[in-house]
């Protein structure tokens, strides 16, 4: 089920992803969408490439949604299903956390 | 990504613990050199400057450290130098020390400046510039006996220092530390002039320290010119 908060993300996801693709040797496929491949298994990113993504991901959520997020937490590091591999999971799990914090 | 020129602008620069001691010279020390200062403290503070923004902050506060770094974005855009000054001592003998007491200290010393390194690092990221100044203090070379919780504190200090300079190098962000010997503050006013005249007496340099000299180090620490002078701890009076 696809809310529209999830969509929103996703667009709010791929515009960071473009800007951190300007550097990049092997870019995000932000033509896939929700499906593009961020870190781990088919993943592009190296660690480092990641931990830029989420610093912008989460001042851009912050920004938008006017709160405190911060995404990188001992939960999301050892999860089983890393919230880190695809845009559209990184998507849901933000959802999650915010709606958490409510 | 976009590089914005820090030429013939005015530093950005936040300070914590602006309210009194050390962090109130450093304020204005900065302000003097055409900085924009933003400091905090719990407690309000009884002085200001129009180039001078104080917030009402707990250092061990996430969410208060997030809304000080927030108002900074939205003023300033870009953040030059974080001074990591607010500190609390505890002098006590370890068995007469309640774990209260460590935890705070703790918490404020190494959790607050952890979280100022983290929200700072986040901003100063996106114009890769950025200098980092942390507070340690002499109490850890010398093992001081009576300041085993202050001084473990300041040693995670030089630790998170440390490590973090290698981690923030790529993003253009030197992480240094300072290492004030005593120094006649609020922070000192309890301990006696005997255990403060044997302290004195272990320095190479046999004299209270000063603020200027504090200033003197943070000054080399944020100079463009320092951008090769990281993870360092520079002791003062020759300990
Ligand atoms: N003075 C010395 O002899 C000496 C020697 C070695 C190292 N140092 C280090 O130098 C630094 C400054 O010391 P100082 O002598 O200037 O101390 P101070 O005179 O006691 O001032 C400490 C400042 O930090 C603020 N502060 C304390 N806890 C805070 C918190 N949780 N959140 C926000 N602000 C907080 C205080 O304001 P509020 O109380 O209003 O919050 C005050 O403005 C410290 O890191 C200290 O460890 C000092």
């Amino acid at each position: 089920m696809t809310t529209d908060l999830y969509k929103t993300l996703v667009d709010l996801i791929i515009v960071q992803a473009e800007e951190l693709n300007e550097g990049l040797k092997i870019q995000i496929d932000v033509a896939a969408g929700e499906n593009a491949a961020l870190f781990g298994e088919g993943g592009v990113l190296k660690s480092i490439e990641l931990v830029n993504l989420i610093v912008a991901v989460e001042q851009a959520v912050e920004d938008k949604f006017d709160l405190f997020l911060t995404l990188a937490d001992e939960k999301a590091m050892s999860q089983k299903k890393s919230p880190f591999r695809t845009i559209g999971a990184l998507a849901a799990y933000i959802e999650k956390r915010m709606q958490e914090e409510e | 990504m976009t590089t914005i020129l820090t030429e013939n602008i005015a530093p950005v620069t936040l300070i914590t613990g602006t309210s009194r001691g050390i962090g109130r010279f450093l304020a204005n020390h900065y302000l003097e050199q055409g900085h924009k200062v933003i400091g905090c403290s719990r407690k309000p503070a009884d002085w200001a400057n129009p180039n001078y923004d104080h917030h009402i902050a707990d250092v061990t506060q996430e969410s208060d450290v997030k809304l000080v770094l927030k108002s900074i974005r939205t003023k300033y855009g870009r953040l030059d130098n974080l001074i990591n000054n607010a500190g609390i001592a505890a002098m006590n003998h370890l068995l007469l020390t309640p774990t209260s007491v460590v935890e705070n200290v703790f918490n404020t010393n190494v959790v607050g400046t952890f979280l100022f390194c983290r929200e700072s690092a986040r901003l100063m990221k996106k114009n890769n510039f950025g200098r980092i100044v942390n507070f340690s203090t002499v109490a850890v070379p010398l093992k001081l006996e009576g300041e085993a919780v202050y001084a473990a504190s300041k040693a995670a200090v030089v630790c998170l220092t440390q490590i973090a300079s290698r981690e923030f190098a790529e993003f253009g962000i030197t992480v240094n530390a300072v290492g004030p010997t005593p120094i006649q503050t609020d922070l000192i006013a309890g301990v006696s002039e005997d255990k403060i005249q044997a302290l004195i007496n272990r320095q190479a340099l046999h004299r209270l320290g000063t603020f200027e000299d504090v200033a003197n180090v943070i000054d080399f620490f944020i100079k463009k010119e320092s951008n090769f002078i990281t993870g360092q701890v520079v002791m003062l009076g020759g300990v």
